[in-house]
């Protein structure tokens, strides 16, 4: 119900909203669960396991209970906390995880078979008959559990990523991160202020309490505002920092959107931040716990300080007649705050003796509470006061069993807490993150006046550290009462008393965990799920392990913790994956001539990164078959044009050039001459085959290397490397000039006609040999042609600056169409390697060693090389290995397919008999005929034999001849012609 | 004790106070025929089948921490056999039988889950390798098909067909691989080794081991010495500091494996789903958690903790392939130390001291392997000769280059896996 | 993670291939004996602590970096240029 005179809502503003399929009305500033409390919405949810009925619990992110979907237009987001989302017109929220309805839940009945679904009861059956697994129990038990549901289809909301730096990064805009704020820019430090909330004030907006003679939230919003007016200061409402990462970087997570029905074009529902800090101030706060007593589950119970938060923050009391239990101090607030709004307190019931009143309600001094009633909400809870039992109605309990630091982000990097008994609450390990200190009730400063002082101090600090100069000012006046526990954590006694509420982990299973020797408290965390549902144990876990030590006869510091890891709340993966939807994932590279390319209708095909043409599809054809065998015999007719510039291409220049180009490759450089090129074989240290390629001496001491297009990253590493690392004496220099030159294969009879009908001067087998390269001018334009040949066709590589890439390409397809040719594509090059016999990256995969190849002769025994010395090992080389040869059908037609592994004509198809596999195959329109490439164990030795081919997972068996891998032109004749 | 649906009922019926422990908590005794060191997955299935299968008595866990804390306890629960090169091949499937009967042999349920995984294929050349691999399998005995888009559409409606940055060619489906529930798989073997008098000591760290003449005579412990006639080191994680107490360098390089769980969700993916192209893995948990991964975070790191780089990636992946996954929340996440060796292929073999064995460089698929890593483990250790399904593990192959099992092609030596 | 390369300044993990430890450095000759390069090529110290690996500012500079780091608290200790080691 509402409470008059309270809250820092907007009583002008009515929000209308719909939860459950009824239609309630909130206020502006609600969040969905004070607006649901303000209704008497006590159940809201349903537990996990038992399906218990669960109200609100808390009034922060930690929430384990208040679970719900939100449903905006074409998207639905599961697991919602409703103490978080803020409230706006048009809401919806259904509720989770209840079926046929929240009221009447039919997996309820798990409630009533408990006994039998204790800790860990599921590993010790479901095992019998076997198969049952998979049909009958898994999917029962799948379809019992999760909490909410994921929509089919993909939402369009949009999510962002963004970037900071700063000198301090405060995280929790509560008394001490506001003072620490203050100070750290009245530094002149560059500040980062981040809090989840929508304004700044931390614990402020939920107290009665007064600093610098205003009331604590008007004193937060002054603050706020000068923070918000300074240059050097930037706030970051709504913005939790999710995890802290090495040297300074930490994650945070900003909800800019949640506040809104539909958010307008371009606005993110969420971005994530990576945000750099030279310091840290954690300014965290603190996190209230329960205590276990019998049936503390119910809807209407929780915590003393979310309760306060209703009623100071949003003007709501959760019921009409209020009790307060708890250990502590801290607790009373929430009876005197209630009782001075004029709400009905009929109980404050402390488990310590001797404690007084604060205002006009009953206090049970010396008392627990034994036990509630109330199914779907509570209606009355029985108490224990020197040995007597006694029922009090009332519709809402607080309970506090004292506060937790909010150490978790000082454990991401590993850091321990540590146990402080006055507190009787674990700590932050000092330095457990590099440049982060902690202030206030992070640091378990528990009064506002300490947190205002400490925040103040550890910005001086960082100030100084960093090289700044402290700027001194007074402290405002503030609450300074000290905050007295006496640690409680179970009652006892009969009954089932809750833990972790959502996956229903009660002190019961925390005991059987212990007497099954569940001992460590990460095999008991483990056994019985306790903090792991998706408030990850920030309301359970000290309590569990005080439970659990008690269980064991040890200490709490004795037991020990889990660790917190990031994230600090759970965070979209929209949020993370942010720019990774869709093409976002990895970029696009395009060839030059993409716009004409993709203009005759090519299909493009990804290669890496890059986009090249699968086939240049003609009129009337209707397969890619035909058009890539029509291709094929254009090339060997006549002339064909294709793009390679995707090539990798490294630029070489130096006195020592020669050298170490003689260290990278396997074969000797030495001996190139000018306007030269020569094939090269590169080899990983661990003497595999790394990469092939050509290099060109271009100039005295001047080269082009060029690498297949899937390595050519790996290998610009690899000789930055070799020459940083190995011989940083070599006077060389290199870079890697992929992208500034478009490169054209002109392969044919033809292609010399073609390049002469362009080129200023023209080329004949005088000047432009069979493995030539000359500078070449295209009118104004400076070119590079190379004589080198991947389709085994009289061909060269012309080459300009990629600016002219496209112009190039439209003419050189132009001249090609006027002597019968044109452009072709992927499929067709790869028809035209395999009839010549050249390798690509399917035979060169990593595995495979020049002997593989049969090119151990190209590893020049007069010179080292990277990867000669391995590539000696006696296992690099022998019969035993698989070698590559040829293969085609015996019968004509028949499928070879790539994958596909090989045996001797009788064996029987298994791994013990095998023989080798196919690498690649294409048919050969040039010698009509399917052909192959393959590894086959010994395979140089065993030419003319056939063997069988066997394709299990499409049932095909072939019988293939194996031959030698040159199916066309072995002499070499139309390269050099 | 047993366990049973009958057990369960009884015991709820009286409170649930006869449940025993799961295991004892034995103090050392001054010598034992076999010392096992390290109590995860690996070291408690050696030691349980050593006391099973060879009917050895006087065997010994010793672990430094809580038994099943380490990579056992911390990994994304996937369980296939589908490796394609010789060596590895044999090794999985063996592994994968093991599996088949775990729960019947163990008498513990480790929710062994044969839900089928699935690797997507982008590209013609990776069509090609997975028809290789799925023949290998298949030549191996166990199960792979090859999946058509339609057909992956239908079994996968999820996944972004049309928009995503590779497209999807294909997959590779194996229906026997799945997913088991990883602590009950240490807490099983642990119970059944204890049950057959395995010692299991936890919160017992080795410090030294001793040697006397090429001859193993025993370990060092921060809860005194133990003599052992024979000693395994299981300590993936820290085989390279263990190895080092026997003089011994390793071809290992620890590196960190992140992996990450988001809130429980109503089942929406059924199977297991690799994305070769992003490095990217994911399956539903039985709670409803989605349990997924990426790859290593790549640098040498003992830190057991990443960083946001691959936490990222992994999620940049995930919602190209799947954009439903996009309103799921990531929960938590957490790291593991993966032994690394250069191929990317674990080591069971002989030291070149006599008695002490090593079991090491799971790098990250150690899961899976846990039955077949401790059965042929216990093989070796109490034979003195390899187990058939595990004889290409040997610690020599960098050396002489024989029998290498890069499964990714990336190279045979370090920092490429 | 954050590097300080000697050229660039502190740049985020992102921008670095790593390769391993700084043994690397140190290249056999190729006439040394199987041992010695499997040594080199394989086996490792891999420290739980202080180690130096190698680091290729790769979306940089192009610099191979020997960075001085703890592989159990993560802490970049320095970073020099692997050139320097060999000059």
């Amino acid at each position: 119900m509402r409470v008059s005179g309270k809250g820092l809502i907007n009583r002008e503003t009515v929000l209308n909203f719909k939860f459950n399929g009824q239609l309630f009305q909130g206020f502006a500033g609600d969040t969905l669960a004070s607006a649901l409390l303000a209704n008497d919405q006590r159940l809201v949810a349903r537990s996990f396991k038992y399906h218990r009925p669960r109200g609100i619990m808390t009034a922060g992110s930690e929430e384990p209970n208040a679970l719900v979907t939100i449903y905006r237009s074409g998207s639905q987001e599961p697991n919602t906390r409703a103490t978080v989302q803020p409230l706006y017109e048009g809401l919806v929220a259904q509720p989770q995880n209840a079926w046929p309805s929240l009221k009447f839940d039919a997996l309820g009945v798990n409630d009533l078979l408990s006994p039998f679904l204790a800790a860990g009861f599921y590993y010790k059956t479901f095992m019998w008959p076997r198969a049952f697994w998979e049909r009958v129990y898994e999917p029962f038990i799948r379809h019992a559990a999760g909490l909410g549901a994921l929509a089919a289809a993909y939402d369009h909301d949009l999510y962002e990523k963004a970037y900071a730096h700063c000198d301090v990064l405060i995280i929790g805009a509560g008394p001490s991160g506001l003072m620490a704020a203050l100070a750290a820019a009245r530094a002149g430090l560059d500040v980062i202020l981040a809090d989840e909330n929508d304004r700044v004030g931390g614990r402020l907006l939920s107290e009665v309490e007064e600093v610098g003679s205003v009331a604590g939230h008007i004193w937060a919003e002054g603050i706020g505002a000068e923070l918000v007016g300074l240059a050097n200061v930037k706030v970051m409402t709504n913005s939790t920092v999710t995890g802290a990462y090495d040297q300074g970087t930490y994650g945070a997570l900003e909800r800019v959107g949640h506040h809104l029905h539909a958010a307008p074009k371009g606005l993110p529902l969420e971005t994530f931040w990576r945000i750099t800090a030279k310091r840290t101030i954690l300014c965290a706060g603190a996190l209230e716990r329960q205590i276990a007593f019998k049936d503390n589950d119910r809807p209407g119970i929780m915590t003393a300080s979310g309760m306060r938060s209703y009623l100071n923050r949003y003007g709501v009391s959760p019921g009409q007649k209020i009790a307060i239990f708890g250990n502590n101090s801290d607790a009373h607030r929430t009876a005197r705050d209630f009782s001075n709004a004029g709400v009905d307190v009929v109980a404050m019931i402390d488990s310590r003796s001797g404690v007084l009143a604060q205002g006009d309600y009953p206090v049970y001094a010396g008392t627990h509470v034994v036990g509630t009633s109330g199914r779907l909400g509570l209606r009355s809870i029985t108490i224990r006061q020197d040995g007597e039992l006694n029922t009090i109605k009332c519709d809402a309990l607080g309970v506090s069993g004292g506060w937790n630091p909010s150490v978790h982000l000082t454990c991401h990097m590993n850091g321990r807490p540590v146990w402080d008994a006055g507190l009787a609450s674990f700590l932050p390990q000092e330095d457990a993150i590099p440049g982060m200190s902690v202030a206030g009730a992070a640091a378990g400063t528990m009064s506002t006046a300490g947190a205002l002082a400490q925040g103040y101090e550890m910005a001086q600090s960082a100030a100084k550290d960093l090289g700044k100069r402290p700027r001194a000012f007074d402290l405002p006046s503030a609450e300074d009462a000290p905050y007295e526990i006496e640690p409680f954590w179970d009652v006892g006694g009969k009954g089932r008393a809750w833990l972790d509420f959502q996956n229903d982990v009660t002190t019961k299973d925390v005991k059987q965990a212990a007497q099954e020797n569940f001992r460590s408290v990460e095999h008991m965390k483990r056994y019985t799920t306790q903090g792991m549902a998706t408030d990850q144990g920030k309301n359970s876990n000290v309590t569990a392990l005080a439970v659990l030590a008690d269980a064991t006869g040890r200490g709490i510091p004795e037991t020990g913790t889990t660790t917190f890891r990031p994230p600090y709340v759970p965070v979209a993966m929209a949020a993370l994956g942010a720019g990774g939807h869709g093409k976002g994932f990895a970029p696009e590279r395009l060839l030059t001539s993409d716009a004409a390319t993709r203009a005759l209708n090519a299909p493009m095909i990804e290669t890496g990164l890059w986009y090249r043409p699968s086939y240049f599809p003609q009129a009337g054809e209707t397969h890619w078959r035909q058009s890539c065998d029509r291709e094929v015999t254009m090339v060997r007719n006549t002339v064909g044009v294709c793009d390679v510039s995707t090539l990798g291409k490294i630029d070489i220049q130096g006195p020592d050039a020669v050298t170490f180009l003689d260290l990278l490759y396997t074969n000797s450089f030495a001996s190139l001459k000018l306007r030269r090129v020569r094939y090269g074989l590169m080899l990983r240290e661990d003497g595999h085959v790394m990469d092939d390629g050509t290099c060109a001496r271009l100039g005295e001491s001047h080269y082009l290397m060029t690498t297949t297009t899937a390595a050519a990253g790996q290998v610009m590493r690899h000789m930055d490397f070799v020459h940083q690392a190995l011989r940083p004496d070599l006077d060389v220099s290199f870079t890697s000039v992929t992208e500034h030159w478009a490169q054209f294969a002109v392969a044919g009879p033809q292609a010399r006609t073609l390049l002469n009908g362009i080129l200023d001067s023209k080329i004949s087998d005088k000047n432009m040999p069979y493995m030539g390269c000359a500078a070449v001018q295209l009118g104004a334009v400076s070119g590079r042609l190379f004589r080198i040949s991947f389709s085994g066709e009289h061909a060269y590589e012309l080459a300009v600056p990629a600016s002219y890439g496209d112009s190039l390409f439209r003419l050189l397809c132009d001249h090609a169409y006027a002597l019968g040719g044109g452009p072709y594509g992927m499929e067709a090059l790869n028809v035209l390697r395999l009839e010549k016999g050249f390798i690509t990256h399917a035979e060169i995969h990593g595995r495979t060693t020049a002997f593989d190849i049969g090119m151990a002769r190209m590893i020049s025994d007069k010179k080292d090389c990277i990867g000669k010395t391995m590539a000696a090992r006696p296992g690099l080389i022998g019969v035993e290995r698989d070698q590559l040869v040829g293969l085609r059908p015996v019968v004509e037609l028949e499928k070879i397919i790539p994958g596909a592994h090989l045996f001797e004509l009788d064996a029987v198809p298994i791994r013990e008999n095998d023989q080798g596999y196919v690498t690649s195959m294409c048919y050969s329109p040039t010698v009509e005929s399917v052909i192959a490439q393959a590894f086959l164990r010994d395979g140089r030795n065993r030419i003319g034999e056939i063997v069988k081919m066997v394709e299990h997972l499409s049932g095909s068996t072939t019988l293939c001849l194996v031959c030698t891998t040159v199916f066309f032109d072995p002499e070499g004749g139309r390269l050099r012609g | 004790m047993r366990f049973s649906a009958l057990k369960i009922l009884t015991e709820g019926l009286t409170g649930n106070r006869g449940w025993g422990a799961h295991w004892r908590d034995p103090e050392p005794a001054e010598e034992y025929d076999i010392v096992i060191i390290g109590g995860g997955g690996h070291g408690l299935s050696t030691a349980y089948y050593l006391a099973k299968a060879h009917g050895l008595k006087k065997i010994a866990v010793l672990e430094k921490g809580y038994i099943g804390g380490g990579n056992i306890g911390r990994n994304t629960t996937i369980v296939r056999a589908n490796y394609f090169l010789p060596g590895n091949s044999e090794f999985y499937s063996h592994s994968l039988k093991l599996w088949e009967g775990l729960e019947t042999d163990l008498n513990y349920n480790v929710m062994h889950s044969q839900r089928g995984v699935i690797g997507l294929f982008h590209s013609d050349g990776q069509r090609d390798e997975a028809i290789r691999r799925g023949n290998s399998i298949r030549n191996q005995g166990d199960d792979a098909e090859l999946l058509s888009v339609d057909q992956l559409r239908k079994m996968l409606p999820y996944l972004d067909y049309d928009q995503g940055r590779f497209p999807i060619y294909g997959g590779l489906l194996q229906r026997r691989g799945g997913t088991a529930r990883h602590d009950a798989v240490a807490w099983g073997y642990a119970r059944g080794a204890d049950q057959r008098g395995v010692d299991l000591i936890q919160n017992c760290e080795v410090t030294g081991i001793d040697i006397k003449a090429g001859i193993v005579q025993g370990v060092q412990t921060s809860r005194g010495a133990i003599r052992a006639k024979k000693v395994g080191i299981v300590v993936a994680g820290r085989s390279s500091q263990v190895a080092a107490m026997a003089g011994m360098r390793l071809p290992i390089e620890s590196h960190l494996l992140q992996a990450f769980v988001t809130e429980g969700l109503k089942p929406c993916i059924d199977h297991v789903i690799s994305f070769g192209m992003g490095h990217f893995y994911i399956s539903q948990s039985d709670k409803g958690g989605l349990v997924f991964g990426g790859d290593l975070d790549m640098y040498a790191s003992y830190a057991a903790r990443g960083n946001l780089p691959m936490v990222e990636h992994v999620a940049e992946a995930g919602m190209t392939l799947m954009p439903m996954i996009g309103k799921a929340r990531m929960l938590r996440s957490w790291g593991g130390i993966m032994d690394m060796t250069p191929d990317g292929s674990p080591i069971i073999d002989k030291t070149h001291i006599e008695g002490l064995y090593l079991n090491a460089g799971w790098c990250y698929g150690g899961f899976k392997a846990v039955p077949a890593s401790g059965n042929c483990f216990a093989h070796l250790m109490a034979t003195g000769s390899p187990h058939a399904a595990a004889q290409g593990f040997r610690l020599d192959r960098f050396r002489t280059g024989r029998g290498l099992m890069d499964e990714e092609g990336t190279g045979a030596q370090h920092n490429l896996h | 993670m954050r590097i300080g390369c000697p050229l660039c300044g502190v740049r985020d993990r992102r921008e670095f291939y790593y390769a391993g430890h700084a043994g690397a450095l140190d290249r056999p000759d190729p006439a040394a004996s199987a041992k010695i390069w499997d040594d080199y090529l394989h086996n490792r110290d891999n420290p739980a602590g202080l180690t130096e690996d190698l680091w290729h500012h790769e979306s940089g500079c192009g610099a191979w970096l020997v960075v001085r780091r703890n592989t159990v608290s993560h802490a970049v200790l320095s970073a020099r240029l692997a050139k320097g080691d060999q000059l």
